[in-house]
C-alpha cells in the first residue's frame, strides 16, 4: 500500500469515528456543532498524559476520551436547555471557546503546536474506527436508540409515554463527546503533533456534514457519510482547481435527489428484499 | 476608550446587515441559509472582479448586485423548493454546499489570496472632540441603519409586508388565503441576499480587501448576532450586531486579540444559557432545527 493511500485511509478512519460522534446527539435531533472542540479536549488529554507520565497509549486515549465525556456532562446539563438551532450555536460557541483556550494554553504549546512522543500504528488506528463501529451498531439495536429516534420524531409524545427525554438527550451528548475524545487521542498519536487550529469552525459543520449526508436512519449513514466526504475530493483530484466546486455541486445534487440522507431505512430495506427474492 | 466605542459601532454595522438577512431568512421561511455568508463574499469579489475589468465603480457594485440575485435564485430553486416535506437540515446542508460552491467558484476565477480593493470612496475622516471617524464607515453605518428600517417598514407596514409575515405564520395557510408563495418567497431570497451582499461592498469599501474567504468569518458573527437578537427579529438583530461588534473590538483593546473569541463565543455562550431563545427572542418560537 502506498503511503498516499494509507494517509487517505487512517484519515477516514478518524473521520467515521467523527461522524458517529455527531450521529449519537443527531440520532435525537441535537445538531451538535461543537465535535472539534470535544475531539481538542481528548487530543491534548492524551497527548499530555502520554508525553508527561508515558501511560500505554490505550490508556491515555480512553483517559481523553473519559474527560471530553465529563466535560460534555457538565457543560450538558445546562447547555442542554437550549433547543433546535439555539442548542446547535451554543455547542458551536462552546467549541470556538474551547479551541481558544489551548491556542492559549501554554502547557500544551498554545498557538505554535504540542508535538507528541508515542506513536500509533496505521493498524491500530483501524481497528479502533472498527471498534467504535462495531459498538454504534450494537447501541442502533438497543432502545436507548429507539428512544432516540421516537425523541427526534416527536420529543413531546415520547415524554408523555413515559421515557426520560431529557436523561437520554443528556446521554448521548455525553457519549457523543466521548466518542469525539476517542478521535482526538486517536488524531494527537497518529500524527505526533496536535494544533489547536485544526479544530476548527470548518472541521465542526464537515463533521455535522458527513452525518446529514449520509443519513441519520441507520446505522451505515454516517459511515457512508465519511467515506464520501473524504474520498470525493481525493477522486476529483483530477480536475484540480475545479475539485472543489464540483464536490459542492455533488453536495446539492445528492441532496436534492436523497433528502432524507444518501442511506435511508427504506433503501436498506428494498436491497434486502432483492437479495431475497433472488 | 471612546474612540473604541467608534470602532466597534462601525465594525457592528457589518454585522448588522449580515445578522438582518439571516434573520429575514429564518424569521419567515424557517431556514437557516448557509449561503448567505457566500452572497456576502460575492458582493465584495464581483464588485472587485468588475472594477478590475475596468468598470467604474458605483456600475461595478450593480453589476455584482444583479449577479447575487441571480445567485439567490438558483439557492432559491435547489434548497427551499426541493425542501418541502423534508427534514429540516436538508435545505440547511444544501445551502452549505452552495457556500463551499460559490467560494471555490471564486477562488477559480481570482485564486485563493487576498486581493487589496481600491480606495473608491475616498478617504476623508471626520475629527470630532479628539475622535477620528471614517467617513466611509460613517456612511455605511448610516446606510445600514436606513436599509433595515426600510426592511422594518416593509414587512410592518405594506401589503407585500402582510403577505410576507402570512407565509411566516404558516405557509400552507397563506397560500389558501391567497398568497403566491411561488412569488414571494423567491423575492425574500433576493432581499436577504442583497442585504448581505450590500454588507459585502461595505466591507470592501472599508476594510479595502476583498477574498473569496471573507464571507466566514463574518458569516459566524452575524449568526450569533442574530441568535444574540433572537431569530426572526429585525431590530433585535440590529441589536446583536452592534452588541457583537462592540464585543470584538473592547476585547482586543483590553485583552489583546488572543481572547477575542472567546470573549465573543463565550459571552454567547452564557447568554444562550440564561436566556436559551436570546435576548429580544418570545420564550415559545416555531424553529426549524
Amino acid at each position: 500500500m502506498s503511503g498516499y493511500v494509507e494517509g487517505i485511509l487512517v484519515l477516514l478512519a478518524i473521520n467515521v469515528i467523527l461522524a458517529y460522534a455527531a450521529a449519537l446527539p443527531l440520532a435525537g435531533g441535537q445538531l451538535n456543532l461543537g465535535i472539534a472542540g470535544f475531539m481538542a479536549i481528548g487530543a491534548y488529554t492524551s497527548a499530555y498524559l502520554s508525553n508527561e507520565f508515558a501511560l500505554s497509549l490505550w490508556l491515555t486515549i480512553a483517559s481523553g476520551s473519559l474527560v471530553a465525556g465529563l466535560v460534555a456532562l457538565a457543560i450538558g446539563l445546562p447547555i442542554l436547555r437550549a433547543h433546535g438551532i439555539y442548542l446547535a450555536l451554543a455547542t458551536f460557541s462552546l467549541g470556538e471557546i474551547i479551541k481558544a483556550i489551548f491556542l492559549n494554553m501554554d502547557v500544551v504549546g498554545g498557538a505554535s503546536g504540542y508535538a507528541v512522543l508515542a506513536y500509533l500504528e496505521s493498524t491500530a488506528v483501524w481497528s479502533i474506527a472498527a471498534g467504535v463501529f462495531l459498538v454504534m451498531v450494537f447501541i442502533s439495536q438497543t432502545r436507548f436508540f429507539l428512544y432516540l429516534t421516537a425523541i427526534k420524531n416527536d420529543a413531546t409524545v415520547t415524554d408523555l409515554f413515559g421515557v426520560n427525554t431529557k436523561g437520554i438527550q443528556l446521554a448521548s451528548f455525553v457519549l457523543g463527546a466521548c466518542v469525539a475524545g476517542i478521535a482526538g487521542g486517536v488524531f494527537a498519536h497518529l500524527f505526533s503533533f496536535v494544533d489547536a487550529q485544526y479544530f476548527s469552525a470548518q472541521l465542526n459543520i464537515f463533521i455535522a456534514l458527513f452525518v446529514l449526508l449520509g443519513g441519520v436512519q441507520t446505522i451505515l449513514g454516517p459511515m457512508f457519510g465519511a467515506l464520501f466526504f473524504t474520498l470525493l475530493p481525493e477522486i476529483l483530484r483530477f480536475s484540480n482547481e475545479w475539485r472543489f466546486a464540483v464536490f459542492a455541486a455533488v453536495i446539492i445534487l445528492f441532496m436534492a435527489l436523497r433528502p432524507e440522507g444518501v442511506i435511508t431505512s427504506q433503501l436498506l430495506r428494498s436491497i434486502w428484499r432483492r437479495r431475497s427474492v433472488a | 476608550m471612546a474612540q473604541q466605542l467608534v470602532n466597534g459601532l462601525m465594525l457592528g454595522s457589518i454585522y448588522v446587515l449580515v445578522a438582518v438577512s439571516l434573520t429575514l431568512s429564518i424569521g419567515i421561511l424557517n431556514f437557516l441559509n448557509f449561503s448567505i455568508p457566500g452572497m456576502f463574499m460575492l458582493g465584495g469579489v464581483l464588485s472587485w472582479l468588475f472594477i478590475q475589468a475596468g468598470f467604474a465603480w458605483p456600475l461595478a457594485v450593480v453589476a455584482a448586485l444583479i449577479l447575487v440575485c441571480i445567485s439567490a435564485l438558483v439557492v432559491e430553486r435547489f434548497t427551499y423548493r426541493w425542501m418541502k416535506g423534508s427534514d429540516p437540515e436538508v435545505p440547511l446542508v444544501s445551502s452549505l454546499g452552495f457556500l463551499i460552491l460559490f467560494e471555490n467558484l471564486m477562488i477559480v476565477a481570482v485564486g485563493s489570496d487576498q486581493q487589496a480593493f481600491p480606495q473608491v470612496l475616498g478617504d476623508f475622516n471626520l475629527r470630532i472632540a479628539g475622535l477620528v471617524i471614517g467617513g466611509p464607515q460613517l456612511i455605511s453605518l448610516g446606510l445600514s441603519l436606513v436599509l433595515v428600517a426600510m426592511i422594518a417598514w416593509l414587512l410592518r407596514s405594506t401589503q407585500y409586508g402582510r403577505r410576507v409575515r402570512a407565509i411566516a405564520e404558516n405557509p400552507d395557510t397563506a397560500t389558501i388565503l391567497g398568497v403566491n408563495l411561488s412569488v414571494i418567497v423567491p423575492t425574500v431570497f433576493i432581499a436577504s441576499g442583497l442585504l448581505a451582499a450590500i454588507a459585502g461592498v461595505l466591507f470592501a469599501f472599508n476594510y479595502l480587501q476583498v477574498s473569496p474567504f471573507m464571507g466566514e468569518e463574518v458569516g459566524l458573527k452575524g449568526i450569533s448576532a442574530m441568535i444574540v437578537g433572537g431569530m426572526g427579529n429585525v431590530w433585535g438583530a440590529v441589536v446583536g450586531g452592534l452588541l457583537i461588534g462592540l464585543t470584538e473590538v473592547f476585547s482586543i483593546y483590553f485583552l489583546g486579540s488572543d481572547f477575542v473569541d472567546i470573549t465573543v463565543y463565550g459571552l454567547l455562550l452564557i447568554l444562550l444559557i440564561v436566556r436559551p431563545q436570546g435576548l429580544f427572542g418570545k420564550a415559545e418560537q416555531r424553529e426549524k432545527l
